[in-house]
């Protein structure tokens, strides 16, 4: 169906689909809409629940006790939200729960400015203080912030550890019309305290020795890397036979989409790859994509946090990529255009 | 007071296999989860029991009974317990933290959960300091008390004088909330209290915070004697019983009025 709706409105209605029951959440710029969004929602349908909590530790750990009673519960926040956020997601990455997250990302350090950067990018893949064992989407377009949001609930609750998707300012209060394509049967939920006292749920937060947790940590690892394969998802759009591959992401890759349009129209050969998954990345295909390009590009609204991502599983790329790095802005076609026919110039 | 089950002395309702605690010997903590055991067994309400504990102390009961434990985080069992019950509100659902995680870390989402009145019981164990962490200063330390970050005595000019935090909870909850402290000293006042803020949550979907007085002999350091004289002390700066909203409120009712 075709529908004209802003990107935060696409998350609610994907969340929606993908069965979310309760929110939690604390108002800030750019996730608010997403907020009001489902308490509207909520006063018609009696079945949806909600609470705009005292901060956004309240909400994270709030969202931990809905989902510890079986309900697909979500919560959704930015910038330093995102920070204070760390606290609850920590605790969800340790006890192995089903946590789901929207993250409107703003610019930072700090308050820094309110609508758009890619540099929550760190935080939500790596952030706290474990080792980052999380599942991070982003999302291009309005239509996927739709998409995505019905799938992180699935992606949570089948594999037990947090899951986010990465939005921006530019996306979730864009109103566009746009096709929404019908999700994916959403994964059910369980109850994960079993209230039998015969058979008690006594879930761990803190352990009594380096080995003991050691052990816990590896088996939580090796989960982790059986679902890389399962989980992981790219893009490719007009990378055949393409001499210059740009890697970008969420807004940035819609960016880079139009440029490339224009560019094959001119005869350069340019392609984009688009990890949909941030975390895990799709390494084979990314790998496989580059190898015969003659220049990569890595493009993003941050600086060096998505192409830290991509150094570490592809290592080639560190001495392959030529780096466009702008933290805090945006990014035009038209630039991007202009940027690799210089490029094919030079060469 | 019911009598302790016959077959280990403990309420039915306690997890066999993780006794004998990691509780120091003479903890006031340990005392208090038995009588809490105590009041489930008399109420009969063990299967519908779901407890969420804050880390310090508190954190070694993470397995202590045969009902459903969510061991959180400093200052964090109190909105875990918030979305916990929003979802299962048939459930009755604790809380328990010790007062740094109630009165210092946590106090934010204990207001807020007295002031939308809430229907979790929050239990706090105030032994006026931080005890896992080796007994440093806590809001609720005594004006000179000597703890390992006041070693010259908490200085009240500077740090603020004892932290009452049930009278400054009771300011702001709702009406129906319950608010009451009490003491390891007087198990049977203890039981009765948690017997009460149970039903608040239970019959009147209400918040309620009982506030235990307890000891901490091995940071404290002092033997049982020395311990329960430091306690009676306590009592004196933190009266025991049901917390009664301060008059001068209406000053302020006649204002917004």
């Amino acid at each position: 169906m075709k529908q004209f709706i802003t990107g935060n409105e696409a998350v609610v209605l994907g969340a929606i689909e993908g069965g979310a029951e309760m929110f939690f959440g604390y108002p800030i710029t750019p996730a608010t809409e997403i907020l009001e969004g489902w308490i509207n929602t909520a006063s018609e349908d009696k079945s949806l629940k909600y609470l705009q909590a005292e901060d956004e530790i309240a909400s994270g750990f709030a969202t931990i006790g809905a989902i510890l009673a079986g309900k697909k519960a979500f919560t959704a926040t930015a910038g330093v939200g995102n920070v204070l956020m760390q606290d609850p997601i920590s605790m969800a990455e340790n006890e192995r729960l089903p946590f789901v997250g929207i993250i409107a990302q703003r610019g930072g350090p700090s308050t820094g400015t309110v609508i758009y950067s890619q540099q929550e990018v760190n935080l939500t893949a790596l952030g706290g203080n474990g080792d980052g064992l999380r599942i991070v989407y982003s999302a291009s377009n309005v239509a996927e912030c739709y998409d995505l949001s019905a799938k992180i609930f699935s992606t949570a609750w089948k594999y037990n550890f947090p899951t986010f998707m990465l939005t921006d300012g530019y996306l979730g209060k864009q109103k566009i019309t746009t096709q929404l394509n019908k999700p994916i049967r959403p994964f059910p939920a369980r109850k994960i305290l079993k209230e039998d006292p015969e058979n008690p749920t006594h879930i761990r937060n803190c352990f009594g020795s380096e080995p003991e947790f050691a052990k816990v940590l590896q088996r939580n690892i090796s989960d982790y890397k059986y679902l890389i394969d399962k989980v992981a998802e790219s893009e490719n759009y007009k990378v055949s036979g393409a001499t210059d591959i740009i890697l970008a992401h969420g807004s940035v890759a819609s960016a880079a989409r139009s440029a490339i349009d224009d560019l094959r129209a001119d005869g350069v050969k340019a392609g984009l790859v688009r990890p949909i998954t941030l975390r895990p990345l799709d390494t084979k295909a990314i790998r496989s994509q580059i190898k015969n390009a003659q220049r990569v590009y890595v493009i993003e609204s941050a600086f060096e946090q998505f192409a830290r991502l991509l150094v570490y599983v592809v290592p080639e790329l560190a001495s392959k990529m030529i780096k466009v790095f702008k933290p805090a802005v945006g990014f035009t076609p038209e630039e991007i255009t202009t940027l690799i026919k210089t490029q094919n110039k030079h060469r | 007071m019911k009598l302790p089950d016959e077959k280990f002395g403990m309420p039915a309702c306690f997890n066999v296999k993780s006794k004998p605690s990691l509780f120091c010997p003479g903890c006031g903590e340990s005392m208090i989860l038995k009588h809490l055991g105590a009041v489930i067994d008399n109420e009969k309400i063990q299967s519908k029991i779901t407890l969420a504990i804050d880390i310090g102390c508190t954190l070694l009961s993470w397995d202590y009974y045969n009902f459903d434990i969510i061991q959180t985080h400093h200052g964090r069992s109190v909105p875990t317990a918030v979305g916990y019950k929003m979802a299962r509100d048939k459930r009755i659902v604790i809380a328990l933290m010790g007062d740094g995680g109630a009165y210092a870390i946590g106090l934010q989402s204990l207001l807020h959960a007295a002031f939308r009145n809430d229907p979790i019981l929050a239990i706090v164990i105030n032994n006026t300091e931080y005890s896992m962490t080796g007994g440093q200063m806590a809001p609720t330390s005594l004006p000179d008390e000597i703890t390992s970050t006041s070693p010259l005595g908490k200085n009240a000019s500077i740090f603020g004088p004892a932290f009452h935090g049930p009278e400054l909870v009771r300011q702001i909850a709702n009406p129906k909330a319950f608010i009451a402290r009490s003491s390891v000293s007087n198990p049977i006042m203890m039981e009765t209290i948690i017997t009460k803020a149970l039903k608040n949550q239970i019959t009147n979907k209400s918040f309620s915070m009982v506030e235990i007085l307890s000891i901490c002999p091995t940071n404290w350091k002092m033997n049982a004697a020395e311990s329960f004289e430091f306690l009676a002390k306590l009592e004196k700066v933190y009266p025991v019983g049901e917390i009664i909203k301060n008059k001068s409120d209406k000053d302020s009712k006649s204002i917004s009025e």
